[in-house]
């Protein structure tokens, strides 16, 4: 082994190396047997010193608050002093459960994920189909495709929000076009859902077609030629043999989009104007994200809010374990 | 002088090596082009196209045309189509009632430093897990990948009590730091590593006798330039959006980030809709210019990352 590793060192019939006197070849190689220790230590620690900032920063902004917060929602805490905890077991959760704004809360969080996901999906995998054709300006209709992921929450969602207003929004102006009346988007809890669904739509939906356009372009072209063999129309190509083949790719963003969903904070706070952290007047829109936020920071619990966090991540932990077991029968069907 | 040489020798191949990975991507790309489908697109396909492009640029399209309004007109139907004579009074409400100047500049100090952050630890750390031998590896790159899937819910409460600890309250640095490593960014920066930075190259600079620092800097980053700068673009922008934890952080009326800035326009402190739309252009031009300059780059690398990922 030792014998080895000096080989790293420059050896003879290199310049500088060869010409040396034998007379100090002792030196030579105390050196070398110096270098060589250097280079085994190099070796065997350098990995670790290149994987530690990102340990040493995760350890004290990821996995120290992560448990953090579970010891909290055992806690009673109040913003206005949170090095002051009192413990009180699992209280916390279990007011939750007896709590109508969480359920109504976890409710909002199904639906609008769903409403919002589904269609998301469905149209980028379409628009990924058109955008796999040999098209003219091809590049021009994938950035702007992305340009809505380019816009923060923030911004997309003041946007939205004029052109779902009741009065004067565009909307509703476009609606009256076809004889539809003007409709309370903000007030009404189907029509609230619906507009803050379509914000996430909006900004998702050309992410997604560009990750389902990638996998498309890695589809072997002889099994569209196989399936044109045996007949199949355009329609029925797309049906047997690119959605089968993407399969884990359409897996992998129904696991993304299903964490954002359960997320979903920004859009439902900001297209309640200027009333805070209620979703609406009635909790119409309220999502699980907004609901921890007005526990914490405006009724400041954060023990409880500490308990809304632990139980989102239960449910994604399920939601992961269905996406896991869905996954296993989709590949033994095939 | 012989490490010297050969560590030229090593960057030059390295070099090469960036450009054979990046063309091969290309190629590749190019390649898989031609495994998928070349079938011209019909009239149809562009009529669906031209509509999705439609919808996905007219808010932003119609964000500057609310902004060059007043709040009168757009409280009137049919709503306005096209630009009026306000904008830059508009702009000039936003930039100094909402502290969108110092907003702005906020935003472009957390997300550059958060960008730079992560990819000069996501390929340090990509790079020893593509290619470097260690105990513990494949646990630790397990680790790096099931982060991925904790929420930022969990941490905030814990994170807020530590900066209230600290003092931190608006401060940048509570928003920088916690952002400053992405789990995404170490596993796309092995992933892309994997594949160009050839393991011959790593052992013949070491064979020249060249300290892990020098492999890195020598052939390491030459070769996963194209990558870095994909993942610092993406990291930019999603920086940039960042909503959440900023909020809880800063505050509108101190230091505040574009987006806080932006929440703090929406709840109506400055009720007149057409200095919303002003700041809310204000917050996204940055952006919609990289994306006319870099598009493809960025298109290209979340399309790289799709696949890889």
């Amino acid at each position: 082994m030792a014998s080895d590793a000096p080989a790293a060192a420059p050896s003879q019939g290199e310049e500088g190396a060869a010409p040396r006197d034998r007379s100090d070849g002792a030196a030579d190689d105390r050196r070398r047997a110096r270098r060589s220790r250097r280079y085994r230590l190099d070796v065997k620690w350098s990995p670790y010193a290149f994987v530690a900032p990102f340990f040493v920063f995760f350890l004290a902004f990821g996995l120290f608050p992560l448990l953090y917060t579970g010891w909290a929602s055992l806690h009673r805490v109040e913003l206005t002093a949170p090095t002051d905890m009192e413990w009180v077991g699992l209280r916390n959760f279990s007011r939750l459960l007896e709590d109508e704004f969480f359920w109504n809360a976890l409710k909002n969080t199904v639906t609008i994920g769903l409403i919002s996901t589904v269609p998301q999906l469905l149209i980028a995998l379409g628009i990924a189909h058109l955008l796999n054709y040999r098209l003219r300006g091809s590049m021009f209709f994938r950035v702007a495709a992305l340009t809505p992921y380019a816009t923060s929450v923030a911004a997309a969602t003041l946007v939205f929000v004029l052109l779902f207003g009741r009065d004067y929004g565009m909307i509703n102006w476009a609606l009256g076009l076809v004889g539809i009346d003007n409709i309370d988007w903000q007030n009404g809890e189907w029509t609230s859902q619906l507009a803050v669904s379509t914000i996430v739509i909006w900004r998702w939906t050309g992410y997604n077609a560009l990750i389902y356009l990638a996998a498309m372009q890695a589809i072997p072209n002889d099994l569209y030629e196989s399936a044109a063999l045996d007949g199949a129309s355009r329609l029925q190509q797309f049906i047997h043999v690119t959605v089968p083949s993407l399969r884990h790719t359409i897996l992998f963003t129904c696991v993304v989009s299903t964490i954002g969903a359960t997320q979903l904070f920004g859009e439902p706070l900001l297209f309640n104007g200027s009333a805070g952290a209620t979703g609406g007047a009635d909790h119409q829109f309220q999502t699980l994200g907004l609901y921890l936020y007005e526990q914490g920071w405006v009724n400041l619990h954060l023990g409880r809010a500490s308990a809304i966090a632990w139980s989102m991540f239960l449910i994604l932990l399920v939601i992961g374990a269905v996406n896991w077991l869905l996954a296993r029968l989709l590949s033994k069907g095939a | 002088m012989t490490t010297l040489l050969s560590a030229k020798r090593a960057k030059g191949r390295a070099g090469r090596a960036g450009d054979t990975g990046r063309t091969g991507g290309a190629g590749g790309a190019r390649g898989a082009k031609r495994a998928g489908r070349q079938l011209h697109g019909g009239r149809i396909t562009y009529a669906v196209l031209i509509v999705f492009t439609v919808g996905s640029l007219f808010p932003l399209v119609w964000t500057a045309v609310a902004a060059s309004r007043n709040s009168s007109r757009l409280a009137q139907t049919p709503p306005p189509f096209w630009f009026g004579s306000n904008l830059f009074k508009n702009l000039e409400i936003a930039w100094t009632d909402a502290n969108m100047g110092t907003a702005l500049l906020n935003t472009t100090i957390v997300a550059g430093s958060i960008a730079a952050g992560t990819v000069l630890f996501s390929t340090l750390a990509g790079f020893a897990f593509a290619k470097l031998r260690f105990r513990f590896k494949n646990l630790l790159l397990l680790l790096v990948i099931g982060t991925m899937m904790v929420p930022p819910q969990l941490s905030v409460v814990p994170l807020y009590m530590l900066i209230a600890e600290l003092s931190w309250t608006d401060q940048l640095q509570s928003v920088i730091l916690p952002t400053l490593v992405s789990a995404f960014g170490v596993f796309f920066m092995r992933q892309y590593l994997i594949e160009a930075l050839p393991t011959e190259l790593i052992e013949a600079a070491r064979v020249d006798g060249a300290s892990s620092w020098r492999v890195v800097w020598h052939v390491v980053l030459p070769a996963a330039r194209p990558a870095m700068a994909v993942l610092g673009m993406l990291t930019f922008v999603m920086a940039w959006n960042d909503f959440f934890w900023p909020i809880i952080a800063l505050t509108q009326n101190g230091n505040p980030t574009v987006q806080v800035a932006l929440t703090g326009l929406g709840r109506g402190y400055i009720p007149d809709q057409s200095v919303i739309m002003a700041g809310a252009l204000l917050g996204t031009l940055p952006l919609l210019i990289a994306f006319v300059v870099f598009g493809k780059h960025i298109v290209g690398g979340i399309m790289q990352g799709a696949v890889k990922g």
